[in-house]
């Protein structure tokens, strides 16, 4: 048979028609003479031919190495039929243990240089495949040169061969490196996916590369970015996700970037966390399955702590989802609104809030009012849309508001002098229709007493005008106290708005005293008692009732406390003020030493605003000396020495308070040059107070100057092991210095 | 962390029931009832997680028993949900094509309930 010319197809055919092994092996070796002979005999036309056929041959399985140098002589041919055939006869038959293989080096390396596409990516891929050590080193600079050629096409075969290459040998990779980043910028995501394994090999093999690399990372999450928020891209994207693949390869190498460097995790941290994560809990929230929409406003909740802006682009689904019928999806769906209220959207959200407030389940309600309660004074734009947001919540949910809402909104009435005549109308009229919720009753009263004259003068431009008559008003007060649902507490307000209204009103106060003689003989202790007060005021002391009753001057926030109270609490705290003021700003900047020791009690860091034995604590302060006491039964220790500053511990039990010790801390200063802004604080566990005074300076003059002394006063109550933890921060030789220490070697006298 | 596993039909009787958290024996069937009865309460269109008292509750369905477990605010709700299927499917292979009556006649159950608890931590 003649087969010189035979086609690979025809030879395929015919070796899938053998029906054994043996007859296979046959065609095959038959063939193969065949191929054997065509190549001896050097007939260039079919040599392609003879070649595709060995190839196949070869991947069925049998010996092919005779057709070696002819994939060379191919390669060398001008035609790109042969070159074809004849590279991917070099990639599967010749590798580094052919001893051919060197002899292609000179046909690629001019094959590169050609300029046509296509002979050059047949190049690329040859080299890449099975291109040996000495192969790459010769042919880097031509890859280098490729790696900038216009059409992408060859980048990409360039920079994956520069892979291999970096892979084969290393020492190449200060050839790649400085492409690298201008490869970056590729807008081709193939050349892109190639860029990046390029990095991550280089990254891989050297760490000089890794330093270098790490510039690049916020341009890597920036692309990262682009290819998360960007829509839809029909080209690169695989069931919805943009370009996983390359998302994959960013993510691998960001991982290799940020591995133990601070610097290049944090930036990464922020960018990667809100743009995937809140993209995804976002996505999660839209879901239909309802678990995995709470499992979404959950973390929401838990994410907005942290990074509250990413979460406000959710907040018209979060709003979608207070809608539900189920009770935990609305219940953590109103906590999320609750959260994510800020000054910008504040007046949306409460009118989202208040239409769930109308239609919420019970046990929310009281959730919902003191949120929208919070927010509203938190971020209220104005103070009339605050009094008319508090005055919705009271009409709607007023029996389940907390208890100083009643207290917050008169403060706040009081404290808007131009909005008094708008709200006495608004709780006039709002009263007028229903009495029976407590806390917007309480509010009305009270202002109806303070502002009567100015509800009866009829013209206020806010609001529609209102004729309201002197016995409407009284009438009105008098249903209050009359009223069953009224109470107690109410009553009193009605009954102190009715004598304020006395002053107030032009008409004649007749019906006031008999209502207020009536209340006389009331069977509650309270009322009776005002009754009978405001009785005698209007028989014995009338020429003081003016004054008694006349506008009340702004309650300062923070509690109606008697007057008496506070003026005591303000002599207690003035002498403790100075030595917890500073502590303050401290205190705060000490909670994050205090992983080690459970932080020092917060209540002994704030003074107490109440103290209940004021005089005891100011006998207290007194007795104690400031200054340490000369003979001191417990030895001083030092704690800290650096550079010629020392830091020492002197310690005293003063005899009449066992749980009490004081440390006095002194700062000597042995060197050349001064300390400036000394500063010590302290922490101890949470069973301990701590008190730390005012240090009697900040400076330690060098060479033995005045030292610094500051006093520590510790309450162990529990008598439990004292453990303290120091952080000294100073400037010393105009370098800032900061110690953070814990002191062990405590006497045991300290504590017992 | 898991602070009980029910397991209770529709009538209110508990077939199952393992406490990690000491609750006298009294309270145990009011906590019972109570639970089954917010359980039941709530139609098939709402989720899974309900919020009781201090603590949260996840239950699942499966024909007229329902599985509830309790547990605070640490534990990952969706895995407890699949916690609970898997241990359902475990059950099934078991018993192959595990019953109500299955669950209140066999020791087994809480045993391999029990192992299959420790495993997961």
């Amino acid at each position: 048979m003649v087969m010189s010319s035979l086609k690979l197809q025809d030879l395929i055919e015919e070796i899938r028609g053998a029906k054994t092994q043996a007859q296979e092996r046959e065609v095959i070796q038959k063939e193969c003479a065949h191929i054997r002979a065509s190549f001896r005999d050097g007939d260039p036309l079919h040599r392609h031919r003879q070649l595709a056929k060995l190839l196949y041959v070869h991947m069925l399985g049998y010996p092919a190495h005779f057709g070696q140098m002819e994939c060379l002589k191919l390669i060398a041919s001008p035609r790109f039929i042969d070159k074809r055939v004849g590279y991917l006869g070099a990639m599967l038959l010749l590798d580094e243990r052919q001893d051919a293989h060197l002899l292609i080096t000179n046909s690629i390396k001019n094959d590169l240089n050609q300029g046509i596409q296509a002979v050059q990516g047949l190049a690329l891929c040859t080299l890449s495949t099975m291109g040996s050590a000495e192969m790459c080193r010769d042919l880097a600079t031509e890859v280098e040169k490729l790696l900038l050629e216009r059409s992408p096409y060859v980048r990409k075969k360039a920079v994956l061969t520069a892979v291999h290459m970096i892979r084969k040998v290393p020492e190449l990779s200060d050839t790649f490196l400085p492409v690298c980043a201008k490869l970056l910028h590729e807008r081709h995501h193939g050349v892109l996916l190639g860029t990046i394994t390029l990095i991550t090999e280089l990254c891989e093999r050297s760490p000089a590369a890794l330093k270098h690399f790490r510039k690049v990372v916020p341009q890597l999450v920036q692309i990262l970015r682009t290819l998360v928020t960007t829509g839809f891209s029909t080209e690169h994207s695989i069931s919805g996700v943009s370009d996983p693949f390359l998302q994959v390869q960013i993510l691998r190498l960001l991982r290799i970037l940020g591995r133990n460097h601070e610097e290049s995790s944090e930036s990464m941290n922020d960018l990667l966390a809100q743009v995937l994560a809140v993209n995804i809990l976002g996505r999660f929230l839209l879901n239909s399955d309802k678990n995995i929409r709470y499992v979404a406003l959950t973390s929401l909740l838990r994410l907005v702590q942290s990074d509250h802006s990413a979460v406000q682009r959710h907040r018209p689904t979060v709003v979608e989802c207070l809608r539900e019928p189920d009770a935990s999806l609305s219940r953590r769906a109103l906590e999320l609104s609750l959260a994510l209220v800020n000054s910008s959207n504040v007046r949306a959200m409460t009118q989202e809030l208040q239409g769930f407030l109308e239609s919420c389940p019970l046990d929310l309600r009281a959730d919902c009012a003191s949120g929208i309660l919070l927010a509203a004074e938190r971020f209220a734009p104005t103070k009339r849309w605050h009094i008319d947001t508090i005055l919705r919540v009271l009409t709607m949910a007023g029996s389940h508001v907390r208890d100083d809402a009643v207290a917050n909104l008169t403060q706040l009435i009081g404290g808007a002098q131009e909005l008094h005549a708008y709200s006495v109308r608004r709780l006039y009229s709002a009263l007028a229709q229903d009495i029976s919720q407590q806390p917007l009753v309480q509010v009305a009263a009270w202002c109806i007493g303070e502002y009567g004259d100015l509800l009866l003068e009829g013209s206020c431009e806010e609001t529609e005008p209102l004729q309201v008559e002197e016995e409407e008003v009284l009438a009105l007060l008098e249903r209050v106290l009359q009223s069953h649902m009224s109470l107690p507490a109410t009553r009193g307000y009605a009954l102190t708005a009715l004598m304020k209204l006395s002053t107030r009103l032009r008409g004649d106060n007749n019906r006031i005293r008999q209502v207020v003689s009536i209340y006389g003989s009331c069977l509650d202790v309270e009322l009776q008692q005002r009754a009978v007060e405001y009785n005698t005021l209007f028989r014995k002391y009338d020429h003081m009732r003016a004054a008694i009753l006349e506008k009340m001057p702004l309650v300062d926030r923070g509690g109606p406390q008697a007057d008496e109270e506070v003026k005591e609490s303000k002599e207690a705290t003035h002498l403790l003020e100075p030595a917890p003021v500073p502590t303050e700003p401290q205190a705060s900047k000490l909670l994050d030493l205090l992983d080690l020791l459970d932080g020092p009690s917060e209540d002994s860091q704030q003074p107490p605003p109440v103290d209940p034995s004021p005089e005891g604590t100011l006998i207290h302060l007194l007795d104690l000396p400031c200054a340490p006491l000369a003979p001191a039964p417990i030895p001083n220790l030092k704690v800290f020495e650096r550079e010629g500053l020392q830091l020492n511990l002197s310690f005293v039990r003063p005899p009449g308070t066992p749980t009490l010790l004081l440390i006095t801390a002194t700062a000597t200063n042995a060197s050349e040059g001064d300390v400036t802004h000394f500063i010590c604080q302290a922490a101890v566990p949470k069973s301990f107070q701590l008190q730390l005074q005012a240090p009697s300076g900040d400076t330690v003059p060098a060479q033995g100057g005045l030292p610094v002394t500051q006093v520590l006063r510790i309450l162990n109550p529990n008598k439990a092991p004292l453990r303290l933890k120091l952080r000294l921060t100073y400037n010393h030789y105009g370098r800032s210095v900061q110690e953070i220490f814990e002191v062990n070697n405590l006497p045991v006298e300290a504590w017992q | 962390m898991i602070k009980f596993f029910l397991m209770v039909n529709k009538q209110g009787q508990t077939r199952l029931s393992k406490y990690y958290e000491h609750v006298d024996i009294n309270k145990r069937t009011i906590l019972e009832t109570e639970v089954i009865k917010s359980c039941l309460s709530r139609s098939s269109e709402q989720c899974s997680f309900v919020e009781y008292k201090d603590f949260k509750l996840i239950y699942r369905q499966y024909a007229a028993l329902f599985i509830v477990v309790g547990v605070n605010d640490t534990e990952n709700e969706m895995a407890i949900y699949e916690f609970i299927h898997n241990f359902v499917e475990v059950l099934d292979e078991y018993f192959s094509r595990v019953s109500e009556l299955d669950v209140s006649f066999f020791n087994a159950v809480s045993q391999a309930f029990h192992s299959i608890w420790q495993n997961t931590g």
